[in-house]
């Protein structure tokens, strides 16, 4: 039936997730050979294992704020919730071996309120979520900022395993978060909040009047955002062995939005997904193992980040472009007479 | 699914009222739909038919009468619960997620599950179960809805409403953005869904379809009923007449003396783009020409190819005899063309910014300045209340924010003024002002292309009627012609 079927063209057929995965191994080979090239080898344990370690902690930021994002919000907040979390865990552990549980359960809480507390004030109080979890951030920097001069807290030996213990080349913190993605891609594809989150993030007015509970489900994923960053606090405490406040100024906050929409979610929400973060997050983490393999300078180093990500949102915005092409309703025929200045050919609409 | 007996009423609206801002739309309208009847909605352009679907459909409540189904007296708060009830209605605008599956849009906020998790496996089985139903096994349920054309969403649409076992269906002008061969789907839906018991409230503006798929069909003329009648036993000219038809008023200001027709000053031949085809348009100096003709005919298209929006890609266009390339409204304005937008807020003002701002930002923008010396004069001719040129235009009411509007042109000094709906939404004074205005603009030599949905202002106005049908010129009328030959034009009833 020729009527409703439109064939996409082949670079469209390719999803974006597949599109993200080839280009991790399109970074990992130029990244192979250009360390190659100065007679390393990216592929050993030693880079491998950099290369996990660094995926770890973001991919708990950029797993929970991939949540937000598709619901077509964004939390800002996330850098400094992980360092109230990582001083949270270490204050209350206490270097106690028996207080980890309790540690752990305190950050949980604490990450969940401020998660709920951001979804409430975006969801109920309408407020723009770029503004909303900025000042949440500035909330907690304020705190923390009065109340710890430096480090705090200690973690005993046996939570700082989850910080450095290796299963072969991969780290036990890199497991967890590979566990934590599986989980989370299951509850976007398996539960219905998380069809809800494509929905809200798509249009908030079709989810409305499909009967979808759109705050709800907004504030879940900021509690979700939250306790994703608290696990990367509690993370942080278990390298450190102790609490930091510093860790709000290593740019997680940013990293994280970078990875999803390198990812290929859409910034606007309603499309994406936790596989393709995760191939952002090793993007990032494959580039900044390659750069300092190489001993690129620092600041040189952002400015190329920033290049591959805005190249990487180019080709994906390319992709998106004659989405809205009106619909044509001639164009098929030959023109009646030809003008005499040749017009610029307007699109006609890939549709046809 | 029980088919209902033929007579079957399953729906029962009376004397609904429905007010805006103390306008009132809809005068106590009745409407009974039966079980499997294609059952008509006409009218002209605010005739009440939207806000009627709009009612039934749960979006707006009404402020008076009742509705019943099944004999029993519901009340929709919300399209929700319309839906649950078995009242689906299908949009213009379609309600769905382009990024999701069709199966995913049709049970969106209601997923079946089991063990507490999705079930995609069954939502996928009972939508190509519904497809399969309506013989459209080659649509695939885990399809995504982006990759459908039109007639594709549309269908994710019905398949939606019957997945609500939708016993009534309303759908708003479902052949409007659909090619040839989708339009005989259409039908062969709409018919599948007739024996099967549906009641169908089908809006269109096509005489042709209502006399093809329609039962019966009720007729609105400014949010009253005129009648309820079989398709069999009335004809198109009757029908058109239902339509349209009052009293003209002495409302419409004579032309000036001294007027004459003049030279052609635009001249589009041949003019066509993906929306538009074969449009041939000559606007006269001291004339003004009416573009008529349904919504989605190509009017307002006429004058985004002027103004660059979407760029004539064939044919020629001339101002003044000589050919000119329109790339750009900054372009056209430069030619000499002026564009008073159908949409004031969106397109003809910065809302938040003054009068007098307002007032010379063509000027401004485009002619390097010159000319801002005339504004006050052009501002005090229309007769602009506000409490002077500092004020914000968002605190003016509509008239004289289209007062604004029209300096803002005026002072442009164009050859060729197109008002797209000139006199939408501003209250009768602002329009006799407007109207005046015109006839003096027209006066001094200004051609003027008005564009307009209002069949008494184009049969009051203009010199000469242009209508339009399907992107298409239908034909052209003199002064003086009456409504019902526009709408016969406008609807395809005859072409002249």
């Amino acid at each position: 039936m020729t009527a409703t079927t439109t064939r996409p063209r082949l670079s469209r057929r390719l999803g974006s997730t597949e599109l993200v995965y080839a280009a991790l191994l399109g970074v990992l080979a130029i990244g192979a050979v250009l360390v190659a090239v100065r007679g390393g080898n990216l592929f050993g344990t030693a880079n491998l294992v950099d290369m996990l370690t660094r995926s770890s902690l973001l991919g708990f930021v950029a797993l929970g704020q991939t949540f937000v994002i598709l619901c077509g919000s964004l939390d800002l907040s996330v850098g400094y919730v992980m360092a109230l979390c990582s001083l949270i865990g270490a204050t209350t552990m206490a270097g106690d071996p028996a207080k980890v549980p309790l540690g752990i359960a305190a950050v949980l809480v604490v990450a969940a309120g401020i998660g709920l507390l951001n979804g409430l004030i975006v969801s109920v109080l309408k407020v723009n979520p770029f503004i909303a979890t900025l000042g949440m951030g500035l909330v907690i920097k304020g705190y923390l900022d009065t109340t710890y001069k430096g480090p705090a807290g200690e973690v005993p030996s046996s939570f700082q395993q989850f910080g450095y213990s290796r299963i072969g080349f991969l780290p036990v913190s890199t497991a967890v978060m590979l566990v934590a993605v599986v989980l989370g891609i299951l509850y976007l594809r398996r539960t219905r909040t998380g069809y809800h989150m494509f929905a809200v993030g798509g249009s908030a007015e079709v989810a409305r009047l499909s009967g979808i509970r759109t705050g709800r489900v907004v504030v879940m994923a900021h509690v979700l955002c939250a306790v994703a960053a608290g696990v990367a606090g509690l993370l942080v405490a278990a390298r450190f062995g102790t609490g930091s406040a510093l860790v709000y100024s290593s740019g997680y906050d940013l990293d994280s939005i970078a990875a999803v929409v390198l990812g290929g979610t859409l910034l606007m929400g309603g499309r994406g997904g936790i596989a393709g973060t995760l191939g952002g997050v090793l993007i990032l983490a494959v580039l900044d193992t390659v750069f300092n393999i190489l001993q690129v300078d620092p600041f040189f180093k952002d400015v190329l980040r920033g290049v591959v990500i805005i190249a990487a949102v180019a080709i994906y915005a390319r992709r998106q472009i004659d989405r809205k092409a009106s619909r044509p309703r001639f164009g098929n025929g030959p023109p009646p007479e030809p003008a005499p200045d040749p017009p610029v050919p307007v699109g006609q609409g890939a549709d046809r | 699914m029980a088919v209902a007996p033929l007579t079957d009423t399953v729906l029962r609206m009376h004397g609904i009222e429905k007010s805006f801002l103390g306008v009132r739309v809809l005068h106590g309208v009745d409407l009974d739909l039966r079980a499997g009847e294609v059952h008509a909605l006409m009218g002209e352009n605010g005739a009440g038919k939207s806000t009627l679907m709009k009612v039934l459909a749960g979006v707006y409540q009404a402020d008076a009468g009742s509705i019943e189904l099944d004999g029993r007296p519901v009340a929709f708060a919300h399209p929700l619960e319309a839906q649950q009830a078995g009242v689906s209605t299908v949009f213009q605008e379609f309600n769905l997620l382009p990024e999701r599956t069709i199966a995913e849009n049709v049970f969106l906020g209601r997923e079946p599950r089991r063990r507490g998790m999705v079930d995609a496996d069954r939502m996928n089985a009972d939508t190509a179960a519904l497809l399969d139903g309506l013989g459209l096994d080659s649509l695939t349920p885990d399809r995504r809805v982006r990759t459908l054309s039109v007639a594709g969403q549309q269908i994710v649409e019905i398949v939606k409403a019957l997945s609500y076992d939708a016993r009534i269906i309303s759908m708003d002008e479902p052949t409007a953005a659909l090619a040839d061969e989708e339009v005989e789907l259409l039908y062969r839906l709409v018919g599948t869904l007739r024996d099967r018991g549906v009641a169908i409230l089908y809006v269109s503006h096509r005489l042709k379809e209502i006399f093809d798929l329609a039962d019966r069909v009720t007729v609105l003329k400014d949010g009253a009923l005129v009648d309820t009648v079989a398709i069999g036993e009335i004809t198109s000219d009757e029908l058109v007449r239902k339509m349209v038809g009052r009293p003209i008023t002495s409302f419409f200001p004579d032309k000036l003396g001294g007027t004459t027709a003049g030279d052609v000053r635009l001249r589009i031949a041949g003019g066509g783009n993906d929306q538009l085809d074969g449009i041939d348009l000559e606007v006269r100096a001291g004339e003004i020409t009416a573009l008529a003709g349904l919504q989605g005919s190509g009017r307002t298209e006429i004058a985004h190819a002027l103004f660059g929006v979407a760029r004539f890609t064939r044919g020629v266009v001339e101002l003044d005899g000589r050919p000119v390339r329109l790339r750009s409204a900054r372009e056209a304005v430069r030619a000499g063309l002026a564009l008073v937008t159908e949409d004031r807020k969106a397109e003809g003002l910065a809302l938040n910014q003054s009068v007098a701002a307002n007032a010379r930002l063509v000027l401004d923008a485009v002619l390097g300045g010159r000319g801002t010396k005339r504004i006050p004069g052009i501002l005090s001719s229309l007769e602009l209340s506000s409490r002077g040129g500092d004020q914000e235009v968002r605190f003016l009411s509509g008239g004289n924010q289209q007062k604004v509007v029209l300096a803002k042109w005026l002072a442009t000094d164009p050859a060729v003024m197109v008002l797209d709906e000139p006199t939408r939404g501003i209250d009768v004074g602002a329009k006799q002002k407007v109207y005046t205005l015109m006839r003096e603009l027209s006066a001094w030599g200004v051609a003027i292309l008005m564009i307009s949905s209002e069949l008494q202002e184009v049969i009051g106005m203009a010199d000469r009627v242009v209508v339009l049908r399907d992107g298409r010129i239908a034909g052209e009328l003199p002064a003086g012609s009456d409504e019902e030959s526009v709408m016969a034009l406008a609807t395809g009833q005859e072409t002249a």
